[in-house]
């Protein structure tokens, strides 16, 4: 195996398993989608990036960020789902890149380049994934107690505000992590497919968030090893791999009814 | 010798309301509310729908902004069953019941939760049964285990699905009673089902949508022109005794 699809490996499993964790807490919240608006919030900060040169995580970065953080703001204010904040967002990150985006790289962008990430990235995409995995487990529970009933959280003493914006920031690093192994366009099916395969399969908590991640690994191994055989682009190959095994899932499927 | 009375009595005072005024969007929704709450009881808040009764316990959860005062002798260690939660609303998560227990801010062994299980007459195999495939009195009363594992000194229930039958007859308010009884809890009773009322309550506070209020013990509060003018001529009593 060459070194960088060793690198492109490490990266994509460590993605692939954040990016299914954090989609169960987002399922349960029924926000998988928020993810998608956020990643296209990305397109601008991918396309300075292209346009300037630097890798395209990093110009994705402070755009989710501050779309995460804006959220937040914005649903405090005016008391508007998150979803529909998100769609807010979405629109004003596509208008942006649309204008500065230059469409002949534009393909970097949509699709990712995960197969070209250095040492320094795959470190800095490990280190964030476990930065990311530890506060999800964190604040797991409580973020749970509120997607059932929020006023029951709060009589539990759940500080509501401060763990929306641990889980929105949390979304926001994903989701630049997400842009950079499958693009900007198709990075929430990264953290809607996993949960939702997980879902179909699991009946209490613990077997949904361990499948899930392995379904995140799994979809992300199996996506770049073929793509390596194929020549076909990688991030594309990571979501259908997810799909495939979403397919699957339906079939063991457990009625619970 | 009535002087003496008195203070005993203000001692184990819980709760004092005093011209309590709440707004939602403008709109006054609790206007001068006074009332009190002594260690030990049951008040039920009674009132048809619309008429803030839900808004009152938020209030005083301290969800709610308000202008008045709410005096708490100390702070209560609260537990709280909201109206509308049932076992449909978490059909979809993919929780146990022993997961359910789990999302609590201190988390209890099995053991323990089997304990309140059979408290509220459920059998342990539950635990690993998914919540959102219970029937809704086995959800309510696993509610019940749910709120009264933290030993919580008073509780609000919040009229989750009035008049529910979880079995033998017996409603979530009987099997309330009795725990009651048993553990010496603090009661704050949401409902507009007249039946309970006598039954269940120490103190009653009604409430209606005009603004009109009365506080007092359920023989002093449920005559014929009281609860008139809180539900409307239409209203037919039946007294218990």
């Amino acid at each position: 195996m060459s070194y960088q699809l060793f690198l492109t490996l490490i990266s994509g499993m460590f993605i692939g398993g954040v990016a299914g964790y954090l989609g169960t807490l987002m399922l349960s919240k029924k926000m998988s989608v928020v993810a998608g608006p956020l990643a296209h919030l990305a397109l601008p900060g991918v396309a300075i990036a292209l346009l300037w040169g630097f890798s395209i995580s990093l110009g994705a970065f402070p755009f989710v960020i501050i779309g995460a953080i804006l959220i937040w703001i914005l649903e405090k204010k005016t008391k508007l789902p998150m979803e529909n904040l998100a769609a807010i967002i979405f629109a004003s990150g596509v208008g942006t890149a649309l204008l500065i985006l230059p469409i002949g790289k534009a393909e970097e962008a949509l699709v990712g380049n995960i197969t070209t990430i250095t040492p320094l990235e795959t470190l800095v995409t490990v280190a964030l994934s476990l930065l990311v995995f530890y506060v999800v487990d964190r604040i797991y529970k409580k973020m749970m107690l509120m997607n059932v009933y929020e006023d029951l959280a709060t009589v539990e003493g759940v500080n509501t505000s401060l763990y929306n914006l641990l889980y929105l920031l949390s979304i926001a690093v994903v989701v630049a992590l997400g842009v950079y192994l499958v693009g900007g366009l198709i990075t929430v099916a990264l953290i809607a497919i996993p949960a939702a395969s997980a879902k179909n399969i699991s009946k209490g908590l613990l077997s949904y968030k361990i499948s899930a991640v392995a379904f995140g690994i799994l979809a992300s191994i199996a996506g770049i090893i073929i793509a390596q055989f194929t020549q076909l682009p990688t991030g594309p190959m990571v979501i259908i791999s997810g799909v495939v095994l979403f397919l699957i899932s339906i079939i063991f499927h457990k009625k619970t009814f | 010798m009535v002087r003496q009375l008195k203070s005993l009595n203000m001692s184990n005072m819980l709760l004092e309301v005093k011209n309590l005024d709440v707004s939602l969007d403008g709109e006054k929704i609790l206007e001068n509310l006074s009332f009190q709450v002594k260690q030990g009881e049951i008040l039920t808040v009674l009132g048809p729908n619309g008429s803030g009764k839900s808004v009152l316990l938020k209030t005083l959860l301290g969800f709610l902004p308000y202008e008045g005062i709410i005096k708490w002798s100390k702070k209560p260690k609260i537990g709280y069953l909201p109206q509308g939660l049932n076992q449909l609303m978490i059909k979809d998560f993919p929780l146990t019941v022993q997961d359910f227990f789990a999302l609590k801010n201190i988390p209890s062994k099995n053991k323990e939760i089997e304990k309140y299980l059979a408290l509220v007459g459920l059998e342990k195999d539950i635990l690993f049964k998914k919540a959102g495939s219970l029937s809704g009195g086995q959800f309510q009363r696993m509610l019940v285990a749910w709120v009264l594992i933290s030993h919580p000194e008073v509780i609000f229930f919040d009229e989750p699905t009035t008049g529910i039958d979880i079995g033998g007859g017996e409603t979530v308010y009987s099997l309330l009673h009795n725990i009651w009884k048993q553990e010496k809890l603090t009661i704050f009773l949401v409902t507009h089902d007249l039946n309970i009322v006598y039954k269940h309550s120490t103190n009653v506070l009604c409430l209606n949508r005009k603004g009109y209020h009365c506080f007092g013990t359920p023989k002093d509060i449920l005559s014929m022109e009281t609860l008139e003018k809180v539900f409307g001529k239409e209203i037919k009593l039946y007294e218990h005794n």
